[in-house]
């Protein structure tokens, strides 16, 4: 048994043995549990993918006259004003003004709320223009000015909901090419996109959110940042498999961080033909090794895992719930998935290879001292459920 | 008889080439196999070319003399289809849609997504579906 503060001690003293939740496994089979848990003091987890709930608030300081934006769009990407003065909200999925979006069905999304958030943390000049009913105390009425990141007083990202612990395998049943979220669907099962870091993902390396909890300090594009609460849509009482994974959505994260002190290659506009744009974000997390349970639990591999599939033609979006059946990450990245026992090529939405280099990296920063673990002030729900939208004609 | 050799190529015509019928004169008079991946040569504009050309060494080198008389540029390595190193993420969802493997998982552990340009029709698929705009084409 180790606690926080004694992990804390060995890193800050530059003696913490800290392995990735891609080498860990190997690493107990060689040396066995006991021993393996007295030795590590923290495994690094990491996700890169495209992760819709994300954005930022702005403050851009006040003008001189000043003024209360009511209307104002960022790179011509609307922002939202319902908050103080100079403060607004810049979401991933907006698309920009004047986008056709699906009038011409599949539209291109080439640039949206994403792509300005990746343009910011880049350095990047951006075009402002602001309206406003006007005020006694706020009397100018428009403003069009060029700023950066570094001319802002605080940039900072809160997503909703990052860090899916587990999600779905999409496929097509249908004979029609779909655009979808999840990429582009060809009919008749042609091809299916999965979209998890599975072994390497955080969630799936504590799955009962025994270390991961509000006030965990993560490493968001870069940056140090937290967890500050649960994520919209977590639902951790979920089915599981005997092991304690979730074999569908399951848990969610809610992460905050300064963008001011993130890097640009692991922030990323993206754009989905037919879908619309979104944001791309590396995450890594550190799972403290205070027992030999959380350790065993950190030893997940791909094949421990099942995501459940999918078809996008009808059962998503009906939302009917209902499954094709389930698939382990190994035999999803192996390129090539049995279906009805027809061979389906599979593609990533997801980046390991990105995922891997943000547990490296925040191993090294671990190692070197310069990232410390923050115990969690409270604990995410293990048991809340998932609730859909009631469709009412009447009041209640 | 020496060796049957297969060389991918892009040409570039300008304007006043356009309207030159140069590919039946390499099949005609210089007996090379042409395979055409992709072309925009619309008269009164610019024009590309992707091709793969095959013969002997000679025969390709006497062809490519012949392009060169007209104001062709003639691309070995610039290929119409590019992927942007520091834009790619290697997430590998492009490579189910990649018909002939030419952008493919290259290292199993680390999951780096290759690109063998050598092995690019230019059906453009990459180019379509790339959530971060990593591939291009240049026309």
């Amino acid at each position: 048994m180790k606690t926080y503060e004694q992990i804390n001690d060995r890193i800050e003293s530059g003696k913490a043995v800290v392995l990735t939740a891609d080498e860990i496994m190997d690493y107990v089979d060689k040396k066995g549990l006991e021993a393996a848990a007295k030795e590590v003091d923290v495994i690094t987890t990491a996700t890169f993918g495209p992760m819709c709930s994300s954005g930022c608030f702005l403050n851009f300081g006040h003008s001189k006259p000043r003024i209360r934006m009511s209307e104002a769009w960022v790179q011509d990407v609307m922002v939202y004003t319902g908050i103080a003065a100079v403060d607004v909200y810049l979401g991933a999925t907006q698309l920009r003004h004047g986008d056709p979006a699906n009038m011409y069905h599949p539209g291109e999304f080439r640039y949206g709320g994403g792509h300005v958030i990746e343009d910011l943390v880049a350095g990047k000049t951006l075009q402002l223009f602001a309206l406003s009913y006007g005020t006694d105390c706020y009397p100018l009425r428009e403003i069009r000015t060029y700023f950066t990141i570094h001319d802002l007083n605080q940039a900072i990202m809160v997503n909703p909901r990052n860090c899916y612990q587990n999600y779905n395998v999409a496929i097509n049943n249908s004979s029609q090419t779909l655009y979808t979220y999840m990429g582009i669907l060809e009919p008749n099962q042609k091809n299916a996109n999965y979209c998890s870091a599975g072994q390497l993902s955080p969630l799936l390396n504590d799955p009962y959110y025994e270390t991961i909890g509000v006030g965990t300090r993560v490493w968001l594009a870069g940056a140090q940042g937290h967890v500050y609460s649960e994520g919209t849509q977590h639902a951790g009482g979920c089915e599981r498999t005997p092991g304690g994974v979730p074999t569908g959505g399951a848990g969610t994260l809610a992460l905050t961080a300064d963008m001011k002190r993130m890097k640009k290659e692991f922030i990323r506009g993206v754009s989905f033909p037919g879908y619309g744009v979104s944001l791309a974000l590396g995450i890594g997390i550190p799972i403290p090794v205070l027992n030999e349970q959380i350790l065993k639990y950190t030893c997940v591999r791909d094949r421990d895992i099942l995501a459940p599939v999918v078809d996008y033609s009808s059962d998503y979006s009906q939302n009917t719930g209902k499954i094709i059946g389930r698939v382990n990450y190994e035999q999803l990245r192996s390129g090539e998935i049995k279906i009805d026992g027809k061979s389906v090529r599979v593609g990533s939405l997801s980046s390991y290879y990105k995922a891997l280099e943000i547990a490296n990296l925040l191993a090294d920063e671990i190692r070197r001292g310069d990232f410390l673990l923050a115990k969690p002030i409270a604990a995410l729900p293990k048991d809340a459920k998932m609730k859909p939208l009631v469709k009412r004609k009447q009041p209640l | 008889m020496s060796e049957i050799v297969t060389k991918k190529l892009m040409l570039y015509f300008p304007k006043c080439e356009c309207e030159k019928p140069i590919i039946y004169h390499l099949v005609k008079d210089y007996d090379l196999i042409v395979n055409v991946f992709r072309a925009k040569v619309t008269p009164e504009e610019e024009g590309f070319l992707v091709l793969d050309v095959s013969g002997t060494e000679e025969q390709i080198q006497r062809g490519i003399d012949f392009v060169r008389t007209f104001k062709v540029t003639v691309n070995f390595t610039g290929k119409g289809v590019t992927r942007d190193k520091d834009r790619c993420t290697h997430c590998g969802y492009c490579v189910p849609y990649c018909p002939t493997g030419a952008l493919k998982i290259s290292d199993t552990e680390s999951r780096y997504v290759a690109y063998e340009e050598s092995d690019c029709i230019e059906c453009l698929a990459c180019v379509r579906v790339c959530p971060y705009g990593a591939c291009a084409s240049a026309f």
